[in-house]
């Protein structure tokens, strides 16, 4: 099952951008602020229609499906998520659960486990750390058992050693077979992690493919304005600003 | 069932037989020598309870529905216009004079039925909240100002003094006829209510998380418009304004549940009911000279600083 952005435009945000994306990968969207990857994203779940193109997931419109069908497909994590009531981390996780009949324990059970809060379950939203908050939130994706995972910057409040838990288990999701689109701003977790990056610029598609390609300096520089090289080993990599 | 929702269930078996005994005249069960028991009980007092039960019922599944829909625990029933355009509608018919003692329910309802087409045409087709607020509060505060102005240019001092008191907001002299006006009305109102609980319980995570998780909004709008205004209008046409029960029962109830909105509904239903019964029958055995006490000026002397006191934990922090 493909997920496939065909010639999308915004006025003003995308143009022309088409894409087809494989499960499977994990896909990185890379781009400068104001570049549209927010949009993209948003488009990509289903939840903003585009003026032009369509979105298209296993060959049908996005935008036809039934929103539950979709949303059973397709899981999504805003950029800033909100939670209104202070319910616990497992109410929180269970919520992932809304678009199927089932309640699906044992899902919930696996995304509290893979996001290392299966200690913190009965603990109050309120009172969890920005880290232990943001990974309360992937986990509720999870437990949607989504085919693709769309998030929008997850990596953002945590610390080194759950950013890598993160990836890992993002990377987990892909080897089952799912696909994996994230929106990051930070192009060293893009090129160590993702196998495929799509860098958008001004609303429009400027590059596509594996991260040494994609995200070479030249591209970097071109994109970004910016002078850079890349140091270190493959699954390694650290950005160097070399000029100015 | 849970145990709170049982705990409020063994504490309304008790709370409606002993609400039945007690009035002006207290009825002793093991004297049934009281002169006109039976007629106090059937036609004065078991309408009367029944109505309680009712218009709590609605008014509290009404708020726990509304702090779901709007995320926010300040959130009332009232807030959206329809018990303005419900109490507006009766006004009117106090105001034409209308005699049947079918007209001004009916033109509660009408009332009603008008605040939430009104909302609908405003709110337009996104469904997004904020607008959909301000149109509410624009209704209520039009209503207002139509109310006023009715009493201003009320034909009779009589035809004044009956609609002021009216908005006061009582269960005392309603008869089965108001039961059988508000019950069904109520209970399609809470069942179209109960329908937009999963989805409310999906808002928990925002309004674009919520599309997301399936749920649709336009959809929801709309049960919510015909399910808050089956509930408020069937309240407000039996028992005039009544406020405050939506917005403290939802408060009172939370902190027994998961905090899940879906888990308020039932639990904040059934408090209503019982808070309701309760002050109705406080309002009819407390001495004061001149007849009762309005249950709608007793509920807002203990609603207001009930508030006052969710927004200092608020300032605070541990709302």
């Amino acid at each position: 099952m493909m997920l496939a952005a065909l010639d999308l435009g915004i006025a003003g945000r995308l143009a022309g951008i088409t894409a087809s994306l494989r499960p499977g990968e994990v896909t990185a969207i890379c781009g400068p602020n104001g570049a549209g990857k927010s949009s993209l994203l948003t488009c990509l779940a289903g939840l903003l229609a585009p003026e032009a193109g369509s979105v298209t997931l296993a060959g049908a419109p996005l935008l036809g499906l039934d929103p539950r069908q979709r949303a059973r497909a397709i899981g999504y994590l805003p950029q800033t998520p909100e939670i209104a009531w202070d319910v616990s981390v497992e109410v929180l996780v269970s919520l992932g659960r809304l678009p199927w009949p089932d309640p699906g324990n044992a899902a919930i059970d696996g995304a509290l486990a893979a996001m290392d809060l299966a200690h913190l379950r009965g603990r109050a939203v309120s009172r969890l750390s920005g880290g232990e908050r943001a990974r309360a939130l992937m986990a509720r994706v999870l437990a949607g058992e989504p085919q693709w995972l769309l998030a929008d910057e997850p990596l953002a409040n945590l610390d080194l050693a759950h950013s890598a838990a993160l990836v890992r288990a993002l990377r987990e999701q892909a080897a089952q077979g799912r696909g994996v689109v994230l929106v990051l701003h930070d192009l060293a977790q893009a090129m160590n992690h993702a196998d495929r990056v799509l860098v958008l610029d001004q609303g429009r598609l400027v590059a596509d493919g594996p991260p040494a390609a994609a995200l070479s300096s030249e591209a970097i520089s071109a994109t970004w304005g910016v002078e850079a090289r890349w140091l270190g080993e493959p699954g390694g990599m650290a950005l160097a600003l070399t000029g100015s | 069932m849970n145990r709170l929702t049982f705990t409020l269930l063994a504490a309304l078996a008790i709370a409606v037989p002993l609400s039945l005994l007690a009035g002006r005249v207290w009825i002793d069960p093991f004297d049934p020598q009281t002169t006109n028991a039976a007629i106090i009980l059937l036609e004065l007092r078991l309408p009367r309870a029944c109505l309680a039960l009712i218009v709590g019922a609605g008014l509290g599944g009404a708020g726990a529905t509304m702090q779901g829909y709007l995320r926010n625990p300040l959130a009332d029933p009232g807030l959206f216009g329809i018990a303005p355009g419900a109490a507006l509608g009766a006004v009117l018919s106090l105001w034409l004079g209308a005699a049947s003692v079918w007209a001004l329910p009916l033109f509660a309802l009408i009332g009603a039925g008008g605040a939430m087409a009104l909302l609908a045409l405003i709110a337009g087709r996104e469904g997004g909240v904020a607008l959909f607020t301000l149109a509410g509060m624009m209704i209520a505060s039009l209503a207002g100002a139509l109310m006023s102005l009715a009493i201003s240019l009320a034909p009779t001092p009589f035809a004044m003094s009956e609609i002021v008191t009216w908005l006061m907001g009582a269960l005392a002299d309603r008869s089965w006829r108001d039961v059988w006006i508000a019950a069904p009305l109520t209970v399609a109102g809470l069942a179209l209510l109960a329908a937009t609980q999963r989805s409310l319980d999906a808002l928990t995570l925002g309004d674009i998380t919520a599309r997301s998780l399936g749920v649709n909004p336009r959809r929801l709008q709309w049960l919510i418009i015909a399910g808050i205004g089956l509930t408020v209008g069937a309240s407000v046409a039996v028992a005039g304004i009544i406020g405050f029960v939506g917005l403290m029962v939802p408060h009172l109830v939370r902190p027994f549940t998961d905090r899940r909105p879906s888990s308020l509904l039932l639990p904040s239903a059934l408090a209503g009911a019982l808070l309701l019964l309760v002050a109705d029958c406080l309002c009819r055995i407390m001495p004061l000279a001149g007849g009762e006490l309005r249950l709608g000026i007793a509920l807002s002397l203990l609603g207001a600083p009930f508030f006052v006191h969710l927004l200092l934990r608020m300032r605070e922090g541990r709302a």
